[in-house]
């Protein structure tokens, strides 16, 4: 094997001459021919920045200050920027994060993906078109002859993220940066794109690097991991030894914080009886209503559920699956067309004019993104005392003792009250966000994806402090998550959508072994696990569906039919499918029994999936 | 509109950095000084005039520098220190009430058409356009040949021409501030109408409102001294800048002072005007981390 990229003491600064900061310092490492070497740290850790530079390239603000850069013949920082305009695109890519951001909407995708290797001139059109179609099968993408003539808002997130990759691949380059280029996509469609790619780099020998949070995903694809934490390597190795015996501290606590459900446990005997907040029948949507009063897109259908006091439900489905939807509803934000709300008894109006002054300050919303949902123009004193005046009429000292003590309630230092929210982490302002929350002193908190967008050991530090809150104040939660074991970490009971229906529903416990509904099998095993091959033994395989003949045009038929391993023609397509109340409690909207789900899931034989994505 | 908004709202701190320092702030001096220096002859100017306003003083016209008359005279022999020192007053004085107005109006409706229920924005939006479709110096022109010239006629001309832009400029920034989470979270907190709007809101579209307001001004001097450049704003003896330039355009094939001056004056205000108005609004995008 011949050393292919060889990185000595790189150097990045960013800032202003004179003011510059080291954000990359002194790194070195080095990758051989056809290996993949992974870039794994928190934000702000470099990752992406150690990655850019190996293209020859800083970001606006930044500068590549020093060390070697060689990747093959080429000393990347000794070229200027015609010469790398060269090596771009052709001998080494990129793959970026969001893909949708990436292509340009108004060109069809099979002219961008040959651009690149046509303007440096690396063979004709033909040649090219015709390269580009193998890679598109070779990345598993449906109908690979026709989908490069679709624009890029034709076809799904992992497809996209696909094409990225072909474009990245199709001038064969020594070099192919990737970043987080799964991060954005469902769990479900990770694994087909994850899958996609790591064949492809694997058939056509290409030497990869892999920038990722997630070491889970790393493991999968990896057989170099770099740790990284504020610009510095913490620990190299290969990727066996690091996840068995991994050296540094702080790969430890990445490996604890990649999964928390294994470390975190709900709060036992909080959860009462009393129902606190009941729904029943709701429907609900967005656009123009018809006769009936019924919206043109219909984003929750019929969904029942029951929050008692105290008690966490956690609620998973993929994006578009009408999560974040339900908590708008319960929120007031979104008026729903049929069903109704109850709350501690009494009715809970569907608009926000409807509510009592009492019923808003029960219910708070907690939002996913910190950055957004923390006014940029108050400090966070502002943003803690306005619930206070509002709710409790608190003035003067009893209003700076409160302020005080939410601080101290979500661990953040009291001198931090007169910062502005840009001056804070990421995982403080979410810290503050749940704080302005806790001022009203809720009995329910709605939290959408409260630690999506943070990093694993952020997130698990909030989940813990989410977990604390709820056994010292007894506050129930509603907790949606795209992710299951954040879910599990934190709730008693687990609900999974599906497009807008309730699929399957039962106790935390329930949702350790089969019997499942056939998606949140799917759910459950398309999470990676931190060990190597996981990949290629996960149940979840390609294959062919069950084949089923014509659907009945019936608008109540199992809406995971088009990708459900386990359909029944005649049955499945016919009929609409009814709840039934599985053994260990659970319920789910499914034709199959419990005895069905338990053959095939606990099966021998490795479950097949639809290669949807 | 939008070059408008990028330009005033910074998408990514590092692009605020790259403005911040691109942007020194000796720029921002120049503003401040030149509207701090047009603020007080506009003031005072009355008062330090050397003569009358209408008074004919020199048998001289067009004249060019001289200790007595520093601006030279005018077309009939006046000092045109006197005149333009008169003259600034009416210029900044109803420029800046009318921009004042304007924005205050039309930031004020696009706030509340934003948390008003649609039929409301609706309408609001729609009477907007039908004012925004009549070009503003035609709605002069019928003003002033339907209601005859005077200085509250100018401003409320003025004023209803400017509010629809402000308006759209306003609408559109509240509109995806409204969307974030921020303010959802307020609503659902119970939050008045009012309170969304004035403290949620607001605060985070000030800087371009500011903006806008710096161009709103220059571009009402500019109508202003048009008007009176057709002979159909300020009227005689009193002259704001606009009218100083019209009645002296006989000097200028003589390159006459009288009328290089006013033009100057005109020039310096509107630049010092949006100088100082980038400045403060880029330090209130720093604060607030360039969102």
């Amino acid at each position: 094997m011949t050393q292919l990229i060889r990185v000595e003491d790189l150097r990045v600064v960013a800032g202003d001459p004179g003011s510059e900061v080291e954000i990359v310092k002194g790194v070195s490492f080095a990758l051989e021919k056809g290996e993949v070497l992974a870039l794994i740290g928190e934000s702000g850790s470099g990752k992406t920045t150690i990655a850019l530079a190996l293209l020859g390239y800083a970001r606006r603000g930044c500068r590549l200050s020093g060390g070697v850069v060689q990747v093959g013949e080429h000393d990347m920082l000794a070229l200027d920027e015609t010469q790398l305009q060269g090596l771009r695109g052709n001998r080494v890519s990129y793959v970026a994060q969001s893909a949708a951001a990436a292509f340009n909407p108004a060109k069809k995708l099979l002219d961008q993906v040959v651009e690149g290797p046509l303007i440096h001139g690396l063979g004709t059109r033909a040649e090219l078109e015709a390269k580009a179609i193998g890679l598109f099968r070779d990345l598993a993408l449906p109908n690979p002859e026709r989908i490069g003539r679709r624009y890029p808002h034709q076809v799904s997130g992992g497809q996209l993220q696909r094409v990225m990759a072909a474009m990245a691949l199709i001038s064969d380059p020594l070099l192919v940066v990737l970043d987080e280029p799964t991060t954005a996509l469902d769990v479900t469609t990770q694994i087909d794109v994850l899958r996609a790619f790591k064949r492809v780099v694997r058939e056509r020998g290409a030497t990869a690097v892999y920038v990722s949070h997630d070491l889970a995903v790393v493991a999968q694809m990896a057989d170099q991991i770099v740790v990284l934490n504020g610009g510095q390597i913490l620990e190299r190795s290969a990727t066996a030894p690091l996840l068995k015996a991994p050296a540094h501290e702080y790969t430890r606590s990445l490996l604890a914080a990649a999964r928390p459900d294994t470390r975190i446990r709900p709060p036992c005997g909080v959860a009462e009886e009393a129902p606190l907040l009941t729904i029943t029948g709701l429907t609900a949507g967005y656009g123009n209503k018809n006769l009936h009063g019924m919206p043109a897109i219909r984003v929750l259908e019929d969904i029942d559920l029951t929050v008692r006091r105290g008690q966490a439900i956690g609620v998973i489905g993929e994006s578009g699956s009408g999560k974040s939807t339900l908590a708008r509803v319960v929120a007031g934000l979104l008026t729903p067309a049929l069903g109704g709300l109850t709350f501690d008894g009494q009715p809970l109006g569907g608009s926000l004019s409807e509510r009592t002054p009492e019923q808003f300050r029960r219910i708070q919303m907690v939002f996913q993104n910190a950055d957004t949902a923390l006014n940029p123009m108050h400090s966070v004193a502002t943003i803690l005392s306005r619930p206070l005046k509002m709710y409790f009429g608190l003035k003067g000292a009893a209003l700076q003792v409160r302020i005080g003590e939410l601080l101290d309630l979500v661990r953040l230092p009291r001198d931090m009250a007169d910062r502005r929210p840009n001056e804070l982490s990421g995982g403080q302002k979410q810290r503050v966000n749940l704080a302005r929350a806790l001022a009203a002193k809720p009995d329910l908190i709605l939290c959408d994806e409260v630690t999506s967008a943070l990093d694993t050991v952020v997130g698990a530090a909030i989940l813990e402090l989410l977990r604390d809150l709820r056994q010292q104040l007894g506050v129930s939660y509603l907790f949606i998550s795209h992710d299951i074991s954040t879910v599990r970490a934190l709730c008693d009971d687990i609900v999974v959508m599906y497009s807008g229906h309730k699929v399957h529903a039962g106790r935390r416990e329930s949702f350790a072994e089969a019997p499942y509904h056939p998606y949140t099998d799917l759910l459950i095993h398309s999470v990676p696990e931190l060990r190597q091959g996981w990949l290629e033994t996960c149940g979840a395989t390609h294959g062919e569906l069950p084949p089923i003949g014509e659907r009945a045009n019936l608008p109540e038929l199992c809406t995971f039919l088009n990708r459900c391993p386990m359909r029944i023609d005649g049955l499945c397509n016919r009929t609409a499918p009814n709840r039934r109340t599985l053994d260990n409690g659970s319920e789910i909207l499914c034709h199959r029994d419990a005895a069905d789900l338990l053959a095939t899931q606990r099966g021998v034989t490795p479950t097949s999936f639809g290669a949807y994505a | 509109m939008n070059p408008l908004i990028a330009k005033s709202r910074p998408a990514s701190s590092a692009l605020a950095l790259a403005k911040v320092s691109g942007n020194p702030s000796w720029l921002g001096l120049v503003g401040a000084a030149v509207c701090v220096i047009w603020l007080l002859v506009a003031l005072f100017g009355p008062w330090l005039a050397p003569h009358p306003v209408g008074e004919v003083i020199s048998d001289n016209i067009f004249e060019g520098f001289s200790l007595a008359h520093p601006f030279g005279t005018d077309y009939l022999g006046r000092d045109m220190l006197s005149r333009v020192l008169v003259g600034a007053r009416f210029t900044v004085g109803l420029s800046l009430v009318a921009a004042l107005l304007a924005s205050f109006f039309g930031t004020g409706c696009a706030l509340l058409s934003v948390v008003s229920p649609k039929w409301l924005d609706e309408i609001i939006s729609r009477i907007m356009d039908a004012f925004i479709s009549i070009p503003s110096k035609m709605l002069a022109l019928i003003m002033v040949s339907a209601f005859g010239s005077s200085v509250t006629l100018l401003i409320c001309t003025a004023v209803i021409s400017y509010i629809p832009g402000s308006f759209r400029v306003a609408r559109s920034m509240a509109v995806n501030i409204e969307a974030l989470e921020y303010v959802q979270v307020a609503r659902t907190r119970g939050e008045g109408k009012l309170y969304v709007a004035c403290r949620e809101i607001l605060p985070n579209m000030l800087n371009p409102v500011l903006t806008d307001l710096g161009l709103r001004f220059g571009y009402i001097v500019l109508l202003l001294s048009g008007m009176s450049f057709l002979g159909l704003g300020v009227q005689p003896p009193d002259a704001d800048l606009g009218s100083l330039v019209r009645e002296n355009i006989g000097g200028l094939n003589q390159g006459a002072m009288a009328i290089i001056i006013p033009a100057l004056a005109i020039g310096t205000l509107t630049i010092g005007v949006n100088l100082l108005i980038d400045y403060l609004s880029s330090r209130r995008g720093r604060r607030a981390g360039g969102h």
